[in-house]
């Protein structure tokens, strides 16, 4: 992502990039009353609040987010944590309740299509020593998410075709009832004929194509998990007093070790 | 017999420029009105500072509600708001990002603070394109102190050519670089291209209310009080947290944390939300008398009359309000005599690539959050080259570059493909720990010399939801622009290669392909020139126009020329100037 947020396509491996939307109904939610938006307010009611040099929410309500960060979020900034939603957004697509998000469409996925998900989830993503598969951090519920939002109907059919393709495939080759009740090996077999485009046999080009869109909807729904974090070595958003810049040890692996640090 | 209104002023939006004469004209005693279309918004309890990506729809992905991310500090905004289009010319192409919320984009815009310098202020003078500013480096370099020393930036002094020192005193130290930012330094130095700290208006410290109060203001006891509070509310940035959600600790700069908490604690600012201006209304005489607005919770027009009218509604918009305000007096759209609203409207020229570089895989896990901006950055440093003729563009370009190892978002490891094969299963899980923090960003962020062809006018066949005509945009980028945006990709691919790595997105074969569309990199000034000619300017260097002496505009409207600087640290600086001015001529009775 630019420095000025956003303003680029698809980001290798952080930050949410500019992808497709939802085009969603809005959630209403009942406005909390303190400061109601309606009306052209003359914000001198507000104004309390905004002058405020400490915001006005009881303390010890969780803004959720990172485990720990409150604490310390206010031990070192000195202001409250905050509440756990907000009362101002109207709850709509363009104003939506950042504190207490919600998904505001209907999942699509049948129960069988969720059970082929998630045994393709952990082929693409398997547990191993340092974090546990896909589907047991809910990235089969990820998945869902993406496919049954309503922008997605091409993406769902794309899953579809997909989920079909491999069963049937299964069945012909292996003689299983399905994708998931094959061998690793088997699944393995499957997957390679179709792992990466360019190497694809033409006839099988669209499912390569599943087969990436699929990984891609696998890495974020895995990797943003807090196991996926932690997998990774992310170890930021935690309010921190200084920030000292890179360890002597990474210094040292970029041969950088005894460069000015100003 | 002309009743004396209700208010001094009338100010109209709440964001960059808004928000600093609302400041300066209520910190001086003036009773004011802010008008601002969107809504109410308080970053102090509505910022979502730790949510994680994990806890949004999607993974907090972009759309087109949110088109920078579900938790990005935008209110029904983005390249389109709810029910106000607006056109583009059949064979242009152009972008308007606006949000509707008090403070307006300053709540979620990239914090990057330059000056410009003295080169940019003169540019006609230099290379005989564009226009130059009737005032000079000097008049402003004043309100460039005070304003950084009142949001707080950080950054260094460096000495670099047109790139100008800040007093002393008045930068925040920057923070340390990361890893990737020194490697990249390392690459830079061989090739002769400068990385120094950036300029961003984050807090590393917090401010001392005993001293800067009384720096700015010495002699204004009511302005030294509220701004000391203020700033004794406002905590230092505490190195996690993108600064694009908002800053619920006031660490960086938004107008909603840093200009209107002070201004309505004057007493003097009455601030009305959901107050869509459609008018600058005039007298017999042709003196602005106030406005008509629409109230957005109830469709109703409603008037609100002030000695003095500050237009700061963003440029294109207050354009869009000046081409509107059409009477007998003014059958053109006021303050138009010269026919100059809407012309000249400028973008920043972007061009970028994206790359890995192996020597950044596989380090050691550390925190790089940082202050989620960049650290440091590369100013232009091809004067000499373009002063002897060698490069084919005339204007300068910055860099901007970051990456690293950021939290993981919608699209992690997304589209890596071409750097494994197409793993998947141990193999992938490895590739992915392997490859996390080598991926980096370069974008160029050069100047666009103003052109006939870019301006906006009112599309006579289209109204808002509001009944307001809306704007129709023309673009065309010149042969300056587009072989600029062409050395731009063609030096990050050199820096690229000098770090050992590999590009990942395609150094494009012409200016066209590099090149951002007009509107994108979100930089739009002009549209209300400045200059020191009645007959070739809408204004004068104190944003006061030609034709209503008691008429301001003071955001990018007024821009003469587009540096490659960020403007809005100078939309501030010059309406604090212009604010200054209008307290002056109040005082003396000469205007309203
Ligand atoms: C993602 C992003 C990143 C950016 N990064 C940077 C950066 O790093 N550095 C930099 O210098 N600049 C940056 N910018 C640009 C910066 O945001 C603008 O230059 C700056 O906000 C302009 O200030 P303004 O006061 O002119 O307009 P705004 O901040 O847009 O404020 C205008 C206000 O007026 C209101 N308004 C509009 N029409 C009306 C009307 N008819 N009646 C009443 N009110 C109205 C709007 O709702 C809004 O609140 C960035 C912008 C974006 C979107
Ligand atoms: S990085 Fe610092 S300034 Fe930016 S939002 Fe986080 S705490 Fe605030």
């Amino acid at each position: 992502m630019s420095e000025e947020r956003g303003r680029r396509g698809k980001a290798l491996g952080t930050d949410p990039g500019p992808g497709p939307a939802p085009e969603s109904a809005p959630a209403p939610r009942e406005p909390d009353g303190t400061i109601t938006r309606r009306g052209a307010l003359k914000v001198i009611a507000a104004g309390a609040a905004l002058g405020a040099t400490v915001p006005g929410c009881s303390p010890g309500e969780s803004g959720g987010g990172a485990a720990g960060a409150d604490a310390a979020h206010t031990e070192l900034s000195g202001f409250n944590p905050l509440p756990p939603s907000n009362p101002l957004a109207a709850g709509t697509p363009t104003d939506p309740d950042m504190l207490a998000p919600i998904v505001p469409w209907e999942m699509v996925l049948t129960d069988e299509e969720m059970h082929y998900v998630a045994a393709l989830a952990d082929v693409i993503i398997p547990a191993d020593d340092r974090s546990p598969a896909a589907s047991a951090v809910g990235v089969p519920d990820y998945v869902n998410e993406f496919v049954s939002a309503p922008a997605h109907t091409e993406q769902l059919t794309q899953l579809r075709g997909g989920l079909a393709w491999l069963n049937r495939t299964a069945r012909d080759r292996f003689g299983a009832a399905d994708f998931p009740a094959l061998t690793t090996a088997q699944q393995h077999e499957i997957c390679d004929e179709i792992r990466f485009e360019p190497d694809a046999a033409d006839h099988l080009k669209p499912q390569a194509r599943f087969f990436d869109a699929f990984r891609d909807m696998c890495s974020t729904g895995f990797w943003t998990t807090e196991e996926g974090m932690r997998d990774l070595g992310y170890m930021g958003n935690v309010p921190l007093p200084s920030f000292d810049g890179p360890p002597p040890e990474v210094l040292e692996q970029l041969g950088l070790a005894g460069e000015d640090l100003v | 017999m002309r009743q004396s209104p209700e208010y001094d002023a009338i100010v109209v939006g709440s964001g960059a420029g808004g928000g600093i004469a609302a400041f300066i004209l209520a910190t001086s005693g003036l009773r004011v009105l802010l008008l601002e279309a969107g809504r109410h918004y308080d970053p102090l309890r509505e910022t979502p500072m730790f949510q994680l990506p994990k806890d949004a729809p999607l993974r907090g992905a972009g759309g087109s509600d949110k088109p920078f991310g579900f938790y990005d500090a935008t209110v029904d905004g983005g390249w389109q708001v709810p029910g106000e289009p607006y056109s583009v010319a059949d064979g242009s192409e152009f972008m308007w990002w606006r949000s509707r919320m008090l403070g307006g984009r300053t709540n979620h815009w990239g914090r990057i603070s330059l000056r410009m310098g003295e080169y940019d202020f003169k540019p006609r003078s230099r290379d005989g394109l564009g226009f130059d500013w009737p005032m000079s480096y000097d008049d402003l370099a004043p309100y460039y102190d005070k304003t950084e020393l009142l949001i707080g930036v950080y950054g260094s002094n460096e000495g670099l050519e047109n790139t100008p020192n800040s007093s002393p005193g008045v930068l925040q130290p920057p923070p340390k670089p990361r890893g990737y930012e020194l490697l990249t330094r390392k690459a830079c130095r061989r090739m002769g291209i400068p990385v120094i700290p950036a300029h961003l208006a984050i807090m590393t410290q917090t401010q001392d209310p005993e001293r800067l109060p009384g720096d700015l203001f010495p002699d204004n006891e009511l302005a030294r009080r509220v701004t000391a509070d203020s700033m004794r509310g406002r905590a230092a940035c505490y190195w996690a947290t993108p600064c694009g959600r908002g800053c619920s600790i006031r660490a960086n700069f938004q107008s909603t944390t840093v200009l209107l908490p002070p201004a309505l604690a004057t007493g003097n600012l009455d601030i009305r939300t959901d107050a869509m201006v459609r008018e600058v209304t005039v007298d017999a005489q042709g003196r602005a008398t106030g406005v008509h607005y629409i109230d957005r919770t109830t469709l109703l027009d409603e008037f609100a009359g002030a000695r003095v009218v500050v237009l700061a509604a963003s440029a294109c918009e207050s354009a869009r309000i000046l081409l509107n305000s059409t009477s007998g007096l003014f059958p053109d759209g006021l303050a138009n005599s010269s026919g100059l609203v809407g012309r000249y409207l400028m973008d920043t020229v972007g061009a970028g690539v994206y790359s890995h570089i192996p020597a950044l895989q596989a380090l050691p896990p550390h925190n790089e959050d940082g202050s989620s901006a960049m650290h440091m950055y590369m100013p232009w440093w091809l004067y000499g080259e373009q002063l002897a003729g060698r490069l084919d563009f005339p204007r300068g370009y910055h860099i901007e570059f970051g990456g690293g190892r950021r939290m993981p978002g919608f699209g992690a490891f997304g589209g890596l493909e071409p750097l494994t094969g197409g793993t998947y299963g141990q193999q992938f899980k490895d590739d992915c720990r392997r490859y996390y923090g080598s991926f980096l960003f370069f974008d160029g962020r050069g100047e666009m010399i103003p052109n006939e062809d870019c301006y906006c006018e009112i599309d006579p066949d289209k109204v808002d939801r509001y009944g307001i005509p809306v704007l129709k945009f023309h673009w065309k980028w010149a042969d300056h622009e587009l072989n600029q945006a062409l050395h731009m990709q063609r030096t990050f691919a050199e820096i690229v290669d000098e770090m050992g790595g590999q590009l990942l997105s395609t150094v494009a074969s012409s200016g066209a392909d590099a090149i951002s569309k007009g509107g994108q990199i979100i930089h739009e000034v002009g549209g209300a020139m400045m200059g020191d000619n009645p007959r070739t300017s809408v204004l004068n260097q104190y944003c006061q126009s030609w034709d209503v002496p008691n008429l301001f505009v003071t955001d990018g409207a007024p821009f003469v020329s587009n540096a490659d600087k960020n403007p809005t640290l100078s939309i501030m600086a010059i309406a604090w100037r212009a604010s200054d001015y209008i307290v002056e001529q109040l005082g003396q009775r000469s205007i309203g």
